[in-house]
Parts: C-alpha cells; sequence; structure tokens
C-alpha cells in the first residue's frame, strides 16, 4: 500500500534529516513508528499524508508514484487517509460533533447518513457529553480524542497518528489503543508514531524506529 | 465490523450503552465561519465602487441621450441664408427661394423669417432698438425634412442658386460634427472612469479575498488533512463574497438609482427658472429612461460578479501558495 525507496528529506538548503528510508506499509498492517526527539517522525508521517514532497526517492502510495499527481488527485487519495496531529487541528467554530463529522461533510455526503455513526464514535471516546462544546473549552486530552474521532471516523485505509495518547490518562490511552486495534481489524494500515513503550508494549506489532534520520524496522 | 454492500457497520458496539441521539447535535456551523471574513468593510468598497460606476454610467448615458436629441433636432432642418446684393429685392429673392425649396422633394416644411424676426436674430450682438433698415442684414428661410426622407442637398443648393445666386444652405453638418465628437468624447470618459472604477474593485477584493484567506489558513489546513480539494475550499469561501458582493452592489447601485431619480426630482422643482433652463438645455430632462435604470441594475449585477471572480482567482492563488 505504500512504499518507499531511498527516500530523501531536506528543508530548504539545511541538513538531511531523513536519509535512504527504504520501507513499505503493507495493508492492513499495524505499526508504531518511534525514536528520539528530533529524529524526524513527524516529517515521515508528513510526507506519508503528502504535505510534504521528498527531496529524492520514490514514493508510492496506494499504487501512484505521487511525485506524478497533480493537486486534485493527491486531495483524493488524503480521502483515504485519517490523521492525528499532535497539536490536533480542531476547527474552533465548530462544535466537537461537527468536527468529527467534518470527514463525511467534505465528502458531500447527508447528515442522516452518518450522525449516528458520529454520535456512537463520541460517546466510544468519552465525548458524548460534550458533543455541542466548542473546542477552546475542551480540556487537552478532550481535544485529542476529538482530533482522533475525527481522523477515524471515515475509516480510512491508513491512519497516522502523532503522538496520540500523549495526552490523556493511562486508562483512556488503552482505550484508544483499542479503538485505534479495531479500526486495524476492520481493514485500516495503522502508523502511531510515539515515544510511549508502555502503549507499545501493550500491543505485539512491527516497530518502526527512527535514528539519526535513518530508519531500523524490527519485526 | 463486517461490510455488507455499501452498508457499514458501526466502528464500534457499545451495546446496552448506545445513546439516544442528542437533538442537538447536528451540523449548523458554516465551513468557514461568517465573521471571520472582514465582511463589512468590503460590503462598504463594493458599494461605493457600484455607486460610482452606476453615476458614470448615468451621466453617461443622459449626456448621450441629449446629444442625440440635440442631432436630431439640427438634422432634421436645414437653414438657407439669402443675403442682400446691390440692383436685387431681397424680398423678390425670399419669395422665389421659398417657393423653389417648397418645390423640392423630401421638403415637410418651409419657413423664411420675416425682416423683423431676422433682425431679432441679430440683438443678442447688436442690442434692441436699433433700426436694421440701412444694414444689409440677410434673411433666413428655416426648412424642415420630413422624416424618413433623404434630401438632394446638391440638387436644391443647384435650384436656389438659379432663382437668387446670393443665396447659400447650412445644413448643421459641421454642427452635427462637433456634437458627435463632444458625445464620443464623454462616452469614452465615461467607459475610462468605469474601467478605473472596476479595476479599484478587483484590486480591493483581490487585497479582501487575500486578508480573509489568511486568517482563514487553520481551517484551510484543517480542510486539506480531511480531504477536501482547492475546488471544494475556494467554493465554501466563494459563497461568502458572492453574498458580499451582492450586497454591496444591491447597496451602490440602488443609491445610484435613488440619485438619478432624486435629481429628477430636483430638475422638475427647478424647471422655469433660468438655473434649471440652462440644464435642461444642456442635460436634457435630467431624467434617465427605463432601460438606463435597467443598465444600472445591470452593472451591480456585474460589479458582484467581478467580485466573485475577482475572490475566486484569488483565493485559487492564495490555495496553491498553503500547498
Amino acid at each position: 500500500m505504500v512504499r518507499f525507496e531511498n527516500v530523501g528529506l531536506r528543508y530548504g538548503l539545511g541538513p538531511e534529516i531523513l536519509r535512504d528510508l527504504s520501507f513499505q506499509i503493507p495493508a492492513h498492517s499495524f505499526q508504531f513508528l518511534t525514536g528520539p526527539s528530533g529524529a524526524g517522525k513527524t516529517s515521515l508521517l508528513r510526507l506519508l499524508f503528502l504535505s510534504l514532497r521528498p527531496t529524492r526517492g520514490l514514493v508510492n502510495l496506494f499504487g501512484h508514484d505521487v511525485s506524478m499527481l497533480g493537486k486534485d488527485e493527491i486531495a483524493d487519495l488524503r480521502k483515504r487517509i485519517g490523521i492525528v496531529l499532535q497539536d490536533f487541528r480542531l476547527l474552533d467554530h465548530m462544535t466537537t460533533y461537527e468536527n468529527v463529522a467534518l470527514p463525511f461533510r467534505v465528502m458531500g455526503r447527508a447528515e442522516s447518513t452518518y450522525r449516528r455513526e458520529v454520535i456512537d464514535l463520541l460517546k466510544w471516546v468519552g465525548l458524548g457529553e460534550r458533543m455541542d462544546a466548542l473546542p477552546p473549552i475542551l480540556s487537552g486530552g478532550e481535544k485529542q480524542r476529538a482530533a482522533i474521532a475525527r481522523a477515524v471516523i471515515a475509516r480510512p485505509s491508513l491512519l497516522l497518528a502523532d503522538e496520540p495518547t500523549g495526552n490523556v490518562d493511562p486508562t483512556l490511552g488503552r482505550r484508544l489503543l483499542r479503538l485505534f486495534i479495531e479500526l486495524n481489524k476492520s481493514g485500516t494500515a495503522v502508523i502511531i508514531a510515539t515515544h510511549d513503550i508502555t502503549l507499545m508494549d501493550q500491543y505485539e506489532a512491527r516497530r518502526l524506529v527512527l535514528h539519526q534520520g535513518r530508519l531500523h524496522i524490527y519485526e | 465490523m463486517n461490510k455488507t454492500g455499501n452498508e457499514r457497520g458501526a466502528l464500534m458496539d457499545l451495546g446496552q450503552e448506545r445513546p439516544q441521539v442528542p437533538a442537538k447535535a447536528r451540523n449548523v456551523s458554516p465551513i468557514v465561519p461568517r465573521g471571520s471574513i472582514a465582511g463589512r468593510a468590503l460590503v462598504a468598497v463594493v458599494a461605493i465602487m457600484t455607486f460610482l460606476a452606476c453615476i458614470t454610467t448615468g451621466a453617461v448615458l443622459l449626456v448621450r441621450a441629449s446629444a442625440a436629441e440635440w442631432q436630431a433636432d439640427v438634422a432634421s432642418e436645414i437653414t438657407i441664408q439669402v443675403r442682400p446684393i446691390v440692383g436685387r429685392d431681397i424680398e423678390r429673392d425670399v419669395v422665389s427661394v421659398t417657393g423653389a425649396v417648397k418645390a423640392q422633394p423630401g421638403i415637410a416644411d418651409v419657413r423664411p423669417f420675416t425682416k423683423a424676426e431676422s433682425g431679432k436674430l441679430l440683438e443678442p450682438w447688436l442690442g434692441s432698438g436699433l433700426s436694421l433698415d440701412d444694414l444689409p442684414v440677410p434673411r433666413v428661410i428655416v426648412a424642415r425634412i420630413a422624416p424618413g426622407s433623404t434630401l438632394d442637398l446638391a440638387a436644391l443648393d443647384a435650384r436656389i442658386k438659379q432663382v437668387a445666386p446670393s443665396v447659400s444652405v447650412d445644413d448643421h453638418r459641421a454642427w452635427i460634427e462637433r456634437m458627435r465628437t463632444m458625445s464620443g468624447a464623454t462616452v469614452f470618459a465615461g467607459i475610462g472612469i468605469l474601467a478605473l472604477v472596476i479595476i479599484a474593485t478587483i484590486i480591493s477584493v483581490s487585497f479582501a479575498t487575500r486578508g480573509a484567506m489568511a486568517a482563514n489558513r487553520p481551517i484551510v489546513e484543517v480542510l486539506h488533512f480531511v480531504g477536501a480539494g482547492d475546488r471544494y475550499i475556494a467554493n465554501r469561501f466563494l459563497q461568502h463574497f458572492l453574498r458580499l458582493g451582492l450586497e454591496g452592489g444591491l447597496i451602490g447601485g440602488g443609491a445610484a438609482m435613488l440619485a438619478f431619480g432624486f435629481s429628477e426630482s430636483i430638475a422638475g422643482w427647478f424647471s422655469g427658472t433660468p438655473v434649471g433652463d440652462q440644464f435642461a438645455a444642456l442635460l436634457g430632462t435630467f431624467s434617465l429612461r427605463p432601460s438606463g435604470y435597467l443598465a444600472l441594475a445591470a452593472q451591480a449585477v456585474l460589479i458582484a460578479a467581478i467580485t466573485a471572480w475577482a475572490s475566486r482567482r484569488t483565493l485559487f492563488a492564495t490555495l496553491d501558495d498553503i500547498d
């Protein structure tokens, strides 16, 4: 589903922060992406989300060479990818419900076809009482759960999560991990970038370790 | 989670905990918040621009209509001048020329000015109460051309020269040319002002759009994250700008129409006064025809459309930058 061949990335004229990355992410797979701070985890996630272009190498996503894609095709591919970012990126003028329903709204689906699903998911992540709250009054953990719900609601083919349990307590962290596992069982390939060893120890999965710009894979 | 055809199972099973759907959980917020677009300023700019454009167009229409009226009046007449020369009876020449002109095909009416009337024409230059008996004052004959007919001016000139050699014919061509030039220059200046107003509108709208996009950059980024294409995002913003453009166009165009309606009333109040008569001579009745008002309305819509078009162009350019 995802194939990187000798991919390198540098910002501007700076040093190469990702070097010679060659790996594959098979469909339905589950992996943790880890490594020390500044190792390039977020940059790799952005490459996978097509919000960055590699400075060299080949990135093939869902069978497409991304260097050949136009803007509209990239937007179509992004509909198949869910992303949870560290800074959540919720829209402050929309309620929690509206934020989570946004991917469906962008797809042009009628609200009646997804309303129940959105509400069920919000209940599941513990935001059932906060559906009509605006993000500015949510706590950090609540925002994180809302961001996760938005990323998984449309059941993407690939889920990218950057420190998804960083702001929640261990119990809720386990619950969110269960959500990712459920999603993976339903066919979504999952990549979770995390420092949290406890989280990784809870589930046997492939580990991609970034160190000094290079990737080491532990199956 | 099983999939059957297009149906998708629930992402998670809540079992007995399945909640009732709350009444309030609905999509009610617009994707682009209305308050975050510098709406009032843009409406004011578009309204002012539309007002100026409509006033310019209305003024051009008034001048052009008045010029057309003058031209029609002047072109439907010819003036024949009979100069007194020694050895000829001017009164007899006037009668002969009047008869010859009447006989010419295409002439509807001929009116020779009497000696007194001819003298009256000179009053603005020579003053009143002057005896004109000793002055060689030429006599004027005004002939009206039948509507729709073409006058053979050369044949008329030849015919009347046979009966009175001191005769000259003036078909006012020089006047008409001058008026045509003047009205053409006015229309040209109007179009120039209109073009400047439209350019200023495009620039203002582009800046306003860019500002709104900069203020809403986080929204654009999130929309990209959830898979929205540029067209989708641009359309969300475009709806707002089209609405603002229409609002501004309506206010500006409406104000201009009211101004013309009001000026028509003012012209009515001053009619009969020297100032009113001067204005009436220059700009006619100061009233726009219904087609003029329609042109102003069309212009307001055009400026609203230009607003939407300019913001759309800027939107796509800004989206390229954000990507």
